[in-house]
């Protein structure tokens, strides 16, 4: 894994894009449109997207490990701090102030 | 297969009325023998290679991870090469991470969109694992989830939730249950639970004197 790949690095603040695209998507509905931090940077992949339908998967794609608060998530939590994480490509990620 | 009959073709086939879907997979089989893609024996030796791999080797490598604190922060830096140190082949497949469970943090894994599992590690996902009930709650609801496993957890302990979505695969490292001082690490090692690694519960309690 490269770690040095990627335009977001630990810490910053995304929101995962609000978009519906048809095809073999890694980006689950729930978390589209919330806005979360970058936790880790895993480095660059073979983008599935792509792969899937026998092509190349080129360009690599960066993956993320991005967190995001429960209760940002759902509007509601059970333990306050709680999280969900999900691995997103960044082409799916926009920065968010 | 020893309760079906063979056919004409060499091999069995089950019984009873198969569904679409069997029936499908059969017929790419048979084509792919046929057309000498691949041979009966690679089928079998693959068949035999998925069920060999087990649960067992999870908990070997936490079991061994909670007895030597320095392959412990090895299995966390570099899983792959913690695997190799304990004969366990994960080479070939996905890059993938240990999460740490601590007193005050607790690890749950799920995929919502299929049923991505680190299957050199713990072999095939159980049942529930990849049913639409798991998949849904478990990034809803982990903590009623995890009540339903037997594991009631206070409010000041964070639960994170791992949706394994993409080109990573988890293990959750459960923490070594209390009173276990005198366990050896094969006794350890039986307290390790599937069900443990993929974090809805914790470890089974010590074995009692």
């Amino acid at each position: 894994m490269n770690s040095q790949a990627g335009k977001f690095k630990p810490g910053d603040r995304v929101t995962v894009k609000l978009e519906d695209r048809p095809g073999h998507i890694r980006t689950p509905w729930y978390i589209r449109g919330k806005t979360g931090w970058i936790e880790r940077v895993y480095g660059d992949f073979l983008n599935p997207e792509s792969l899937a339908y026998g092509r190349d998967g080129l360009p690599k794609r960066t993956l993320y490990l991005v967190a995001f608060n429960q209760a940002d998530v759902w509007g509601r939590t059970a333990g306050p701090t709680d999280k969900v994480l999900v691995d997103i490509y960044e082409h799916w990620l926009d920065r968010t102030q | 297969m020893s309760d079906t009959p063979a056919d004409a073709h060499g091999h069995e086939h089950p019984k009873h009325e198969l569904s679409h879907y069997a029936k499908r997979i059969y017929a790419i089989r048979d084509l792919l023998v046929e057309k000498g893609v691949l041979t009966e024996k690679d089928i079998q030796c693959q068949v035999e290679y998925q069920e060999a791999r087990a649960p067992a080797n999870g908990s070997k490598l936490v079991a061994h991870a909670w007895v030597d604190s320095a392959f412990k922060a090895r299995l966390i830096a570099d899983p792959k090469a913690a695997c190799a140190e304990m004969g366990i082949d994960a080479a070939a497949v996905n890059e993938f991470m240990v999460l740490e469970n601590t007193e005050k943090v607790r690890h749950m894994v799920v995929c919502t969109l299929c049923s991505c599992y680190p299957r050199p590690i713990l072999g095939r996902p159980p049942d529930w694992y990849k049913s639409f009930n798991y998949r849904q709650r478990a990034v809803v609801d982990p903590r009623g989830v995890m009540r339903e496993f037997g594991l009631d957890l206070p409010d000041d302990v964070e639960v994170r939730v791992h949706d394994s979505t993409a080109d990573i695969r988890y293990l959750v490292l459960p923490l070594r249950p209390k009173g276990t001082e005198s366990h050896s690490e094969a006794d350890l090692a039986k307290l390790v639970t599937r069900d443990s690694m993929i974090g809805v519960t914790d470890a089974l309690p010590a074995i009692p004197e």
